[in-house]
């Protein structure tokens, strides 16, 4: 079932969680909400499922405005973090539970819900545990159980609070993959929330980045990757380095000299250069370029990762190399050029001001956050 | 909680043969140990043992028909009767008003929690006798409403309602804070979850938050019960004292050790206390049958 959401604002006593958010997730996908701590994301799921009601704004699924609904009548599965599974009950009672408590005419018969049970239980690979009680599973099995028992009900939606959060890290690797096989097998609408960006990116159909109450971008794994819209989804996905540099006749200027980007049509006045430690290329004899001395170096697996001082009171830049390309040691000087980069402009808001650099890519985007960009 | 495997790798015979045999940080000399024990023994047989020895010995110290004979006299057998009756009502009242105020403090933010988190406490912070002191100004005939109820032929003072009110007073705290920190430890989220699944609130409380409490309701409600029947203070305020109908057991004790009928006294004293360790034996047994079902329990 698809749900929307419009225009939704919450407010805790005078603060506001969540601002004028607006959100369309089709139906069958699979999609993070991602985002650091106090961003929102948590809140717009307890909103979507009706565990809290909004200060404003409404939540459809399908075309029923579920915001007129209890959280018992809109169907929905929620997993929680910690797992929340009745520890009184086996977990076969666990995964039954949803369906035993429905009035008389809506429940199944009890050999019924005892058959969907252990089918559930066989979904998440756990045949055979039925008489455990929670407190007798690992961590990650049962996180499989709080999924299987949320499924029991046949949910609109399933709704998922940083499900992987406790676990640790194998396990959580584990489950990812495991998650997206389930995902696909059972074709379940499927929102969860996480502030593990690997996670989102690997998981999800499409990424939701949030920060501060508010939706930054929406968009795939690659489009959140290679075309953040923000200096804010440039900075939380990914490693990025950002330059204060100045425009000028259509020229990026670094300090005192051009660096050979070209801004055209933009106004002159300071922005900032956003570029990817992995989008440069280096250049011998520097007719415009960046250039720094090798502060630290590290080997992380397949590439060098290089550390620069550019001088002054600029923070130290880190670009990556393949390893032969990096051999000079320690205080060797390195100049380099950015070869896929975005400017964005200070202020308020930060404004729209330039085109991409050179090649015939239109800029995409209408975030009035974009300056300008190269690929 | 988990069996991590590796935890019994890191310690194999080989690596512990080589370890030199050091104490763990925490554990203190036999010396100290021996101190410890052997104080906290002596308290404990000095002010505890000791007395209850003494009840049972003075009780049967002219033996068991007398003491027989003590339990049978009218009087006495009211008392016990009474007891129980306000330990019947007082309990059961007690046990709702706890789990509701726990409840609705460990789950909801509202205005004046703080307040009435502290007003639970009251009971415990109040001399006994001036809670008692409470009910005869509410009640009594110079009070407001004292004409009233009289003229409508109402008896709550040195009655058994004036017993059950001052009863219920004094017990008030127990439940309900044996229940507090446990259900915010517990949070809401199994709530939500039930909640999620379609449960309506009364089966979500009857089937997740009743089955997380209830050890800790148990042992509120015992130890509630035990107080119940021994409260002296606020009971003897309200109660006038009247023979054969409103003395309870801890009453009709004073009244038979004033009137220097020892043997008497502490037969009642010593079923007193007999009812006192059947509680908390009962506690005991049920721990022990339960454990592994208490500790997952307060596991998260």
């Amino acid at each position: 079932m698809d749900v929307r959401v419009h225009n939704i604002r919450k407010e805790f006593g005078r603060f506001p969680a969540l601002d004028d958010v607006s959100l369309d997730i089709r139906s069958g996908e699979l999609i993070a909400l991602l985002g650091p701590s106090g961003s929102g994301k948590t809140t717009l799921l307890r909103l979507v499922a009706g565990l809290e009601s909004p200060t404003g704004g409404t939540i459809f699924f399908g075309d029923e405005d579920a915001s007129q609904k209890t959280v018992q009548q809109r169907n929905i599965g929620f997993v929680f973090q910690h797992y929340a599974l009745f520890r009184h009950m086996t977990v076969l009672d666990n995964v039954a539970f949803g369906l035993k408590v429905r009035p008389g005419h809506r429940r199944p018969p009890a050999a019924e819900i005892r058959k969907r049970a252990l089918d559930l239980l066989e979904l998440v690979q756990l045949s055979g545990l039925d008489k455990r009680y929670p407190a007798q599973l690992s961590g990650g099995q049962r996180q499989r159980v709080a999924l299987a028992r949320a499924m029991a009900v046949e949910p609109n939606v399933l709704l998922l609070d940083e499900p992987f959060g406790a676990l640790d890290a194998q396990v959580r690797k584990e489950l990812r993959k495991w998650l997206r096989e389930i995902h696909d097998r059972t074709g379940h609408t499927t929102i969860f929330v996480t502030h593990d960006q690997e996670e989102a990116l690997e998981l999800a159909d499409r990424v939701v980045v949030m920060s501060k109450g508010a939706i930054e971008q929406v968009g795939t794994p690659d489009e959140i990757y290679d075309h953040p819209v923000s200096p804010f989804v440039y900075g939380f996905i990914g490693q990025s380095n950002c330059l204060a540099v100045t425009l000028q006749n259509g020229e990026i200027w670094f300090e005192d000299r051009p660096i050979g980007l070209r801004a055209p049509a933009e106004p002159d006045g300071p922005a900032n250069l956003h570029f990817r430690p992995h989008d440069i290329e280096l250049i011998d004899g520097c007719g415009g370029c960046l250039a720094g001395l090798v502060t630290a170096s590290r080997r992380v697996a397949g590439t060098r990762h290089l550390e620069l001082d550019l001088g002054r009171t600029h923070p130290p830049v880190e670009i990556e190399l393949p390893p032969e390309r990096a051999a000079a040691g320690d205080h060797s000087r390195i100049a380099f050029r950015p070869t896929k980069w975005k400017l964005f402009r200070d202020g308020e808001r930060q404004a729209v001001v330039a085109e991409a650099k050179s090649e015939s890519s239109p800029i995409e985007m209408q975030e009035p956050t974009l300056v300008a960009q190269a690929s | 909680m988990s069996h991590d495997p590796t935890a019994s790798s890191v310690a194999s015979p080989g690596r512990q043969a080589a370890l030199p045999q050091l104490a763990a940080a925490t554990s203190e000399s036999r010396l100290a140990r021996l101190t410890l024990t052997i104080t906290a023994l002596a308290f404990v047989a000095l002010f505890l043992l000791l007395p209850l020895a003494a009840v049972f010995t003075e009780a049967l110290r002219k033996g068991p028909a007398e003491f027989v004979a003590a339990l049978g006299d009218a009087e006495t057998f009211s008392a016990i009767r009474l007891t129980l009756t306000v330990a019947a009502i007082a309990v059961p009242l007690n046990l709702v008003f706890g789990v509701a105020a726990a409840w609705a403090i460990a789950k909801f933010e509202f205005k004046g929690k703080a307040f009435l988190t502290t007003l639970i406490d009251l009971p415990f912070s109040v001399s006994p006798v001036i809670s008692g002191l409470v009910f005869v100004l509410l009640f009594g005939s110079h009070s407001l409403i004292g004409p009233w109820l009289q003229s409508h032929g109402i008896q709550i003072l040195f009655a058994v309602p004036g017993l059950v009110l001052a009863t219920v007073f004094v017990t008030f705290p127990f439940v309900a804070r044996e229940l507090i920190p446990l259900m915010q430890e517990q949070g809401s989220s199994d709530e939500e979850a039930a909640l999620s699944l379609g449960a309506s609130g009364w089966q979500t409380f009857w089937h997740v938050t009743l089955p997380n409490i209830k050890w800790g309701l148990l042992y509120g409600v015992l130890l509630c019960n035990a107080r119940a029947m021994g409260e002296f203070g606020a009971v003897s305020v309200v109660s006038g004292h009247i023979r054969g109908e409103t003395n309870t057991m801890p009453l009709q004790v004073e009244i038979l050790y004033n009137e220097y009928n020892f043997v008497a006294a502490f037969a009642v004293a010593a079923l007193l206390a007999l009812l006192a360790l059947i509680t908390l034996i009962l506690k005991t047994a049920l721990e022990i049958r339960y454990s592994a079902e208490i500790a997952a329990s307060r596991r998260h």
